[in-house]
């Protein structure tokens, strides 16, 4: 569509992505421009979609686990306990206490891994050459090879099972973690040092694609784009699941809601992450891995559950209709990306190019998730 | 050794012998400094860079230029032919031709032309149109708005960059590029024009497209600009010609801002010091402009523009100003250094004001267990770590 505005100037359309370094993934936005100034954004997305949830429902519910790793590949675990604590709660299981602080552990520190994430391909977006993230990924993969370590596995976990664990962590775990949490936390501190101060970051984010909390609010924003507008919303905090009652952390929570307080907000949910994965290793008990009684089968009863765990991205919900039998009926995924790109175009028209480049970078989408 | 000026008696045979030298020294330099800008954003960036072909990965350069000259020179169907092919030969002959009127030591160049700077000045800003070129016949809509970004920036920053080197001249009483040089045999000029000198090195930066100022062929925005449609040796002409563009005002800035083959030595430095000297200030501009890169983010286009006619401008035709008063009225040099100097604090406390620079402190909302979920968020501003 060219509008023509005037006698001399058309506004052109800018087809940005699905092949683009910085739509992260097959994300494709028609960008509307005149000039510099992006009038109108139209998202397409479905580039990646793959049918989790229909998949999930052809699967028992031991063997859908491995679709869920799928969707928010950046927060593996993460994904996997919402899905089993739904299962759990649907046939009732109870996780034993081993079991859920080793959850606890991989899921805050898949937590910082995926701000890792962010915080480089943020600053890839911004216009680092890269540096941004190879400082990331420098942390990010002393905790993958802990990743690895544990669940044999780089990507695709596959690890948490509906009432526990596939299997115990290995002898040295505990030691494994100290060993690489100063590191982690050097790391962060080097990109702190890297972005947060420079002056040129802030010309570029300072300001940048705000939203107030109201519209936060009303557009289902969750997770650090919520949490920088203004709300300290966090499912850990405000709906306890699994055991996070039982640490000491702060929710940092911002004011402004543009690019630079999502940033922030990001940078220091990691820290905060690290200190609850301390306590946990300092709480971590000897156990039992699974429950006593467990059925060879998983058969739920005439029930609908639905968990949510609070994920890197925001709400990550796990939905569940089960007809009975060892099927979901229906198995629907909240995503955190899809529901907070929704208000992209709010946040995007009238500002740069550039600024539309940002802010798709700072609501830290996973196109799996989005598109599922 | 082969002297850059010599006087064979065939003009024709001059001429040719003077091109020679001067691709043979582009050509050189530019593998190197591909080679060096990997090695340095290696380093900052924790990694090792090429270490594969040769020692330390010193002909990994080499090898990629001969995968270059290997590929399919692709044309967009629908590209306007003629400027489409064109247009790497625009943005690479003006800086080709930028390089001969440089002076290397007291008596190697290509040629000494009486009004070298101006020359070398006319003949790099001419290379915009290049990218004007290439923007506009990829017939993609990401070189276009590379296109026209590069027109803009490069046009605007083309104002302070002659306007300090104006202020130069005056100071130097003339254009000739030796001549400016030797006038800078006691103290370099950096000393008497900071203010110039900063301006010099941020339009350089900009004329150069690099970070901060890559913003017409930004990776992560247009997809590399003007050059997206150009493979193979139409693309690596671009390449030749931007890190020519670097090796150029690197050494422009080297002659007249650090004193070039003359200081701190003077007449008594030896052929082979006056290289090792104007080789070492070039290289300090080079490694400056490296690292920088690997450093920052980039500019907005408006923040980028603003920048310039609103501060660098009136910034360098206030040294231009200083200047002529001390010319006219024969002030001290001393006011000069104070008066510019004073100008590149002002300088700075404008970028200092302009930007939103006050630390954000986030809210930290303490999370203890159930019982924080029943009481009111409480707000505890202890700040960011």
């Amino acid at each position: 569509m060219v509008q023509e505005r005037g006698p001399d100037t058309v506004d052109i359309n800018v087809n940005m992505g699905p092949q683009h370094p910085s739509t992260h993934g097959v994300f494709r936005m028609v960008l509307t421009i005149d000039g510099e100034r992006v009038i109108d954004v139209e998202p397409h997305i479905g580039y990646m979609h793959r049918g989790a949830e229909k998949l999930s429902e052809n699967m028992d519910y031991r063997a859908a686990i491995g679709y869920q790793d799928r969707t928010d590949y950046l927060a593996q675990f993460l994904t996997e306990q919402a899905y089993c604590m739904a299962v759990e709660k649907l046939l009732e299981l109870e996780v034993p206490e081993r079991s859920e602080y080793i959850r606890v552990i991989l899921c805050e520190l898949n937590r910082v891994t995926s701000h890792l994430m962010f915080l480089g391909a943020f600053g890839i977006d911004l216009g680092y050459f890269g540096t941004s993230f190879t400082y990331g990924f420098r942390e990010r993969e002393r905790l993958q090879d802990i990743f690895e370590e544990v669940t044999g596995e780089r990507m695709m976990y596959g690890y948490f099972r509906p009432g526990g664990l596939a299997w115990d962590v290995p002898d040295n775990f505990v030691q494994m973690i100290r060993d690489v949490l100063p590191h982690t936390r050097q790391g962060l501190k080097d990109l702190d040092m890297l972005m947060t101060q420079n002056e040129i970051v802030a010309a570029r984010t300072k300001g940048i694609g705000a939203m107030n909390l109201e519209d936060s609010i009303n557009w289902g924003l969750s997770g650090p784009m919520l949490r920088a507008a203004g709300s300290d919303w966090d499912l850990r905090k405000d709906k306890p699941y699994s055991i996070y009652d039982r640490f000491d952390y702060d929710i940092p929570v911002g004011s402004h809601g543009d690019v630079f307080d999502r940033y922030l907000v990001r940078l220091e949910e990691a820290y905060q992450s690290l200190r609850i994965v301390e306590q946990a290793l300092d709480q971590l008990p000897d156990g039992p891995i699974m429950p006593e009684k467990m059925p060879r089968r998983l058969r739920g009863p005439d029930a609908e559950v639905y968990a949510a765990v609070e994920g890197p991205r925001g709400e990550y919900g796990i939905y569940i209709v089960s007809k009975g039998g060892d099927k979901a009926y229906r198995l629907k995924i909240r995503a955190p990306s899809f529901c907070n790109l929704a208000a992209l175009r709010d946040m995007t028209v009238g500002n740069y190019v550039a600024d539309a480049v940002a802010i798709l970078g700072s609501i830290d989408i996973v196109l799996c998730d989005v598109d599922r | 050794m082969l002297a850059l000026t010599y006087d064979v008696g065939n003009i024709w045979l001059d001429a040719l012998l003077g091109l020679l030298a001067v691709v043979a020294l582009m050509t050189l330099s530019t593998f190197m400094l591909i080679w060096l800008e990997r090695k340095i954003s290696a380093r900052i960036q924790m990694r090792l860079g090429p270490m594969r072909v040769g020692p330390y990965g010193l002909l990994q350069t080499i090898a990629d230029a001969v995968k270059l000259m290997g590929k399919e020179d692709l044309r967009p169907k629908t590209a306007d032919r003629w400027v489409f092919e064109l247009a790497p030969f625009a943005v690479f002959v003006p800086t080709f031709a930028a390089f001969v009127a440089i002076p290397f030591t007291r008596d190697w160049a290509v040629a000494f032309l009486d009004l070298g700077l101006f020359y070398v000045v006319a003949a790099t800003g001419l290379s915009f149109v290049g990218f004007l070129m290439a923007g506009w016949a990829s017939d993609n809509k990401y070189a276009l708005l590379g296109g026209m970004r590069a027109a803009a920036q490069l046009i605007s920053y083309e104002v302070p960059m002659v306007v300090t080197l104006v202020a130069v001249a005056m100071i130097a009483g003339s254009l000739n590029l030796s001549e400016i040089v030797l006038f800078q045999n006691r103290v370099p000029l950096f000393v008497w024009q900071p203010l110039g000198f900063f301006i010099f090195i941020v339009a350089a930066l900009a004329e150069l497209e690099r970070q901060p100022f890559d913003i017409p062929t930004a990776e992560s925005e247009v997809v590399g600009g003007p050059f997206i449609e150009y493979s193979g040796i139409r693309w690596s002409m671009f390449f030749l010609a931007s890190y020519t563009g670097l090796m150029i005002y690197s050494l422009l800035g080297a002659l007249v801002f650090l004193g070039g083959w003359e200081w701190p030595l003077g007449s008594a430095a030896g052929l082979w010091l006056q290289l090792i000297l104007i080789f070492v200030k070039t290289s300090l501009f080079i490694a400056f402009f490296m690292w920088v890169r690997f450093a920052l983010v980039r500019l907005r286009i408006d923040q980028l523009m603003s920048y310039c006619w609103k501060v660098l401008i009136p910034l360098a035709f206030l040294q231009v100003f200083l200047n002529g008063f001390v010319l006219v009225y024969g002030w001290p040099d001393g006011f000069l250094l104070l008066t510019s100097g004073a100008g590149l604090a002002l300088a700075m406390y404008i970028i200092y004001r302009a930007v939103d620079t006050e630390p954000r402190k986030l809210r930290m909302v303490p999370a203890r267990g159930g019982a924080s979920s029943a009481q009111p968020a409480t707000v505890d501003a202890t700040g960011s770590e």
